[in-house]
């Protein structure tokens, strides 16, 4: 039987430690809506929406009183709207128009984000991909809750440079559209390399193709959980170290696991997976950074954060993998600049560089992630980066992603503030130096040899 | 049967257990096991009830516990015992 201090320990990871869970994100595809008719498309995408998901928030809610874990957000991603869209959009502003379906839908329902405004061009774009491309400045700044993202490359498939040159002038256009509001566009658009199908957080969520008609995602975290357990092993061997983070990982995951069952059982939609993931906040110990520092680091960025990385990472996809039988999405440890008090300290301060953040991506979940960068940095060396960011991903068979504000007006040495889970960020320094020809050339860079495995 | 957990923090004080207990009487909750202790002062106390009889809803059961916590100064907490079994049995 559960004992006293089993209880307390479960109730102070979630009253003084921040555990929670990140989100519930209900997947829906959206390929049944598919017409050659606009205002049908946008009829039936609202109607999918706001009858699969009515009871999403409500839902959540329960679950959050009766199991006492704060569950943080509630989110809708569905089918790439390039696919959904293709027969109907004629131009941009066909797009924009179900761009503000979503947003109505997701008003609707009560979700906060809704993610899937994207489209697959790893390898091509068809005429669809690219007017959805050319939409996303628009759309984004005139919509609240819409996410958006696009992969430009894979593994399988190489990189397609004509999709990422573009991605440099649209990153750019976004953020001049939304320059009111710090840029915060650029904060809702995700570049992709190996994008997941399955991934609940935001924005970079889609419901892939491979899925079915609806299916329940939950995101967990609990970067303060484990910064405490690791509190108590200072100075202990790396096995000591190891074993910490992966029996924390575990309770952290079981938890998701139960709130993703739950979640599943009442609203009567299949359980998708769970992405075990440590996602910061700007909340005071609840970061990523934090725990790299208790590893040992005087401060994150110094020489070993990326070994220390790599092995936080692992632990904690060794200790959540037990706790689930389904483990997808991202999973790992997010390292976002602006969400992550440690980090944004350690930008400021300039020990943590956008090269250093680059090699930290090579073995953490994801990529180059809310990162503020001086608003004339030019379109070509945004897409320098994003090309970078994808090559890492595509050679290591890994996802990479590149959410980078350029704030329109800004400079390195001022801060932006965008609010909220997605916080405050110091306008860090870009390499100065160009590589307009190298962007330029068109067509796409060849996959790697080892994805040649038929 | 869903078992509940019902978890007592604060102040230690005089009728603490009797204001939780006569409340879970009055609403045909079950008490299964209570464990109890006072650490510096500081009153613990954990109950596993059965939930199954009662005659109000699980929300509003737990705020009114809440709100009893607040008058006599400790903090009330009630949840499904599926989350403390989850994360500490295999």
């Amino acid at each position: 039987m559960i004992n006293m201090f089993e209880v307390n320990e479960t109730n102070k990871m979630i009253e003084k430690e921040n555990l929670d869970v990140r989100t519930i994100t209900l997947g829906i595809s959206l390929l049944d809506c598919c017409d050659a008719n606009l205002s049908e498309v946008n009829r039936k995408i609202y109607k999918k929406i706001t009858t699969l998901a009515k009871d999403l928030v409500k839902t959540g809610k329960e679950i959050e009183l009766e199991y006492g874990i704060p569950i943080v957000n509630k989110r809708i991603s569905v089918t790439p709207i390039a696919l959904v869209g293709g027969a109907a959009c004629k131009s941009t502003e066909d797009f924009v128009q179900i761009a503000q379906t979503l947003d109505k839908a997701a008003c609707e329902v009560g979700v906060n984000f809704i993610g899937g405004y994207s489209a697959l061009v790893s390898k091509g774009m068809t005429e669809a991909d690219q007017l959805l491309i050319r939409s996303i400045p628009k759309a984004l700044s005139c919509t609240e809750r819409v996410c958006s993202s696009v992969n430009v490359g894979s593994t399988k498939t190489g990189m397609n440079m004509d999709a990422i040159r573009l991605m440099g002038d649209i990153v750019l256009e976004t953020a001049a559209l939304t320059k009111e509001k710090d840029s915060l566009g650029c904060a809702k658009l995700v570049v992709f390399c190996n994008a997941p199908d399955d991934n609940p957080f935001m924005a970079g969520a889609f419901h892939g193709v491979t899925e079915a008609d609806a299916v329940i995602h939950v995101g967990v975290s609990g970067p303060g959980v484990v910064k405490y357990a690791l509190e108590q092993v200072r100075k202990e061997s790396f096995e000591v170290l190891c074993e910490t983070i992966k029996k924390t990982a575990f309770k952290i995951t079981r938890v998701g696991q139960l709130v993703a069952q739950e979640a599943s059982k009442r609203l009567g939609i299949p359980f998708g997976i769970i992405d075990l993931s440590l996602a910061p906040t700007p909340a005071v110990g609840d970061s990523v950074a934090e725990i790299l520092q208790e590893i040992g680091l005087e401060c994150v960025g110094a020489p070993g954060t990326t070994a220390a990385l790599a092995l936080l990472n692992d632990q904690v996809k060794k200790g959540g993998v037990m706790a689930s039988s389904y483990v997808g999405g991202l999973s790992g440890a997010f390292i976002p600049v602006s969400e992550d008090q440690g980090m944004i300290d350690a930008a400021a301060r300039g020990v943590l560089t956008l090269e250093k953040l680059e090699a930290m991506t090579c073995v953490c979940s994801v990529g180059l992630d809310m990162i503020a960068i001086p608003g004339d940095t030019p379109a070509t060396t945004i897409a320098g980066i994003i090309a970078d960011e994808a090559a890492i991903g595509m050679v290591n068979q890994k996802t990479t992603a590149v959410r980078i504000i350029p704030v329109i007006g800004k400079k390195v040495g001022e801060t932006v503030e965008f609010g909220g889970l997605l916080g405050y960020a110091p306008i860090m320094p870009v390499n100065q130096m160009g590589c307009v020809e190298f962007v330029n050339r068109a067509g796409r860079i060849p996959a790697p040899i080892h994805s040649f495995k038929n | 049967m869903k078992r509940t957990i019902i978890t007592v923090v604060g102040k230690d004080t005089v009728g603490i257990i009797a204001k939780v207990c006569t409340y879970l009487a009055e609403n045909q909750v079950n008490i299964l096991d209570i464990s109890q202790t006072i650490v510096q002062g500081y009153f613990n106390m954990m109950m596993i009830v059965d939930m199954s009889g009662a005659t109000k809803e699980f929300g509003a059961i737990s705020s009114e516990l809440e709100q009893i916590g607040e008058a006599i100064g400790v903090h009330i907490k009630l949840q499904r015992e599926d989350i403390f079994d989850k994360m500490h049995r295999i």
